[in-house]
């Protein structure tokens, strides 16, 4: 089995969100990338199926210089090659393409994801992809096993879970508990230093829905705390001044 | 030219999210001109529930009422939404954001060759090109997104809009899809829901709890406020990495991002990726016996105090009051 898994390159979850020049960029000053946590959790799996059916398990990101890194990481948690199409990710529709051209030219049985970056949150990708190499494409996906050519998913819905069944090849964004995160150990490490790191240019420009401009949520006022031994003051403050009641 | 919009149902009910999006749309062809709302509902749902679509601000509604579209099959909807899409000659299409929502989106995206902008949480800027405002980096920032294509898709996220329920009964009419193998190759086998309760993601009100409650057996309280206030339950990830709630509880970074007009957070301390998963939250009501709880900083009310003792006396009080 080939196995693609799309990763992305996006600030740690605890970074502090700025933007700079006039608001145009994001100011990466001392933000710390990692692995998209969605992506992560899919790269877990992938690595336990590729284990399972022992076949190859491919890493892509779309991305510039900086991601190498971060590919680095997921070839020491397991993937055996890794592909960087060198491009910024202009947008949604934009990484779709790319995606689906070298996914389509790798014959990859099962294509993995996050469910979402955790940058801009679109989680459209993988049913871009999907529809343009015309398979079918499941998310959030949260249980995903492969027996034979038959995979059995369980997709997450509003308030509980669908349990699906379709064929190979397919998409699936994925999220927790779909596996366990890995953490790279030192064996891992030393070998994704040789592994191949291969970098192709984008097959197109083409983008429909880029940002332009950024903006921080206004600051919020301080807390206005009550007496625990006064809790109908809460109330009313509630009822009659936040009108949420 | 209309606007077409996806309706959403659960067991033959029009979630309230998607009459959200009817609304938006409402507004939006104001602003552009796009003329009347033209609504998408597949599956059973009956004759009366489809017209109150029109209350929301939709003229006519297209019922796609063949019963293997009242599963969300993915690959089945979009390919139903297309062909209504084309029927009325759209140039957009809204709809609420979901599990299913955003899965058929996706896809229509590429089938419409439409712009898709998600998360999108205002009518867009549409007097010299198209601009939509969405939310970014889980909620702690807004991007401005220029759409250059003609089509356009916008998945708006809850409380984008007002709700308007003021509108006449709407026009049904029925609409034959037509599907092939390929759009039911995968199916859904069994589905499993919470029961009886508010579901999360949808809720206006949400009472959440964390490790501060000490245990699973200590819920009642949190539930008893849930029950009074209308409202979901909802829980941190440590909690649900525990055990002791279920994942479709868990709201944060990786779990559930909510935005109800009200959330409740019971000893709960507030890390960052807690926060992202709350902060389109209109209204953040924070108990910790803890005044240095990060959480405080981003909440508009608070006490200072043990759950074991403040919970019960709020129950009482909200019961009162209620």
């Amino acid at each position: 089995m080939k196995i693609l898994v799309c990763i992305t390159h996006v600030p740690d979850t605890t970074s502090k969100i700025q933007f700079t020049a006039d608001n145009t960029k994001f100011d990466s000053t001392g933000v710390q990338y990692i692995i998209g946590p969605y992506d992560d959790y899919a790269l877990a799996r992938a690595v336990e199926l590729r284990d399972e059916a022992s076949g190859k398990l491919t890493v892509l990101n779309v991305g510039e210089a900086d991601s190498d890194p971060t590919l680095r990481k997921a070839l020491a948690i397991g993937a055996d090659d890794a592909i960087r199409v060198n491009s910024a990710p202009k947008d949604s529709y934009f990484v779709a393409q790319q995606i689906a051209h070298y996914a389509k030219e790798g014959e990859y049985d099962l294509i993995l994801m996050g469910r979402e970056s955790i940058d801009f949150n679109g989680g459209m990708v993988h049913g871009m992809v999907g529809e343009l190499l015309g398979m079918p494409s499941f998310s959030p996906v949260m249980k995903l096993d492969v027996d034979g050519s038959t995979v059995k998913m369980a997709r997450e819905i509003e308030g509980g879970k669908e349990m699906l069944e379709a064929s190979l090849p397919l998409i699936a964004g994925c999220q927790e508990p779909i596996a366990e995160w890995k953490i790279p150990n030192m064996r891992g490490i030393m070998s994704a230093r040789t592994k191949p790191l291969n970098v192709v240019e984008p097959i197109s420009q083409e983008t429909q829905a880029e940002a332009s401009k950024y903006e921080l949520p206004p600051a919020k006022g301080a807390v206005k705390l009550v007496d625990k031994d006064n809790v109908a003051e809460l109330v009313k403050l509630l009822k009659n001044e936040a009108k949420v009641l | 030219m209309s606007i077409l919009v996806y309706i959403e149902q659960a067991e033959g009910k029009v979630k309230k999210t998607s009459l959200e999006a009817v609304t938006f749309a409402n507004a939006l062809a104001e602003q552009t001109g796009e003329g009347d709302i033209v609504a998408v509902a597949l599956g059973t749902i009956g004759n009366e529930e489809l017209a109150a679509i029109g209350k929301a601000g939709a003229a006519k509604v297209l019922h796609g009422a063949d019963s293997k579209l009242d599963s969300g099959v993915i690959q089945a909807h979009a390919s139903a939404v297309a062909q209504a899409f084309n029927f009325i000659g759209a140039k957009t299409l809204v709809l609420a954001k979901s599990s299913l929502g955003d899965a058929v989106a996706a896809r229509l995206a590429i089938k419409l060759n439409a712009g898709l902008v998600s998360n999108v949480v205002e009518l867009p800027k549409t007097d010299s090109g198209y601009i939509v405002k969405r939310s970014i980096y889980t909620g702690k920032a807004f991007a401005e997104t220029t759409v250059t294509t003609e089509n356009k898709i916008l998945a708006i996220k809850k409380n984008a809009i007002d709700l308007k329920q003021e509108g006449a009964d709407a026009q049904v009419e029925s609409f034959d899809v037509a599907l092939d193998d390929a759009d039911f190759a995968s199916k859904i086998t069994s589905t499993e829901r919470a029961t009886g309760d508010v579901l999360l993601p949808e809720a206006d009100i949400v009472v959440s709890g964390g490790r501060g409650l000490k245990g699973p057996e200590n819920w009642g309280m949190v539930e008893e406020m849930a029950k009074i206030l209308g409202a979901a339950t909802a829980c941190s990830k440590p909690v649900s990495d525990l055990g002791w709630r279920g994942h479709h509880e868990h709201v944060g970074q990786t779990g559930i991002k909510v935005a109800p007009t009200l959330y409740i957070a019971i000893g709960i301390s507030g890390a960052i990726q807690h926060l992202a998963g709350v902060n389109s939250s209109k209204c953040i009501v924070v108990i910790n016996k803890d005044p240095d709880a990060p959480f405080f900083k981003a909440a508009d009310y608070g006490i200072v105090g043990d759950a074991f003792e403040v919970v019960p006396k709020l129950n009482e009080a909200l019961k009162a009051e209620l």
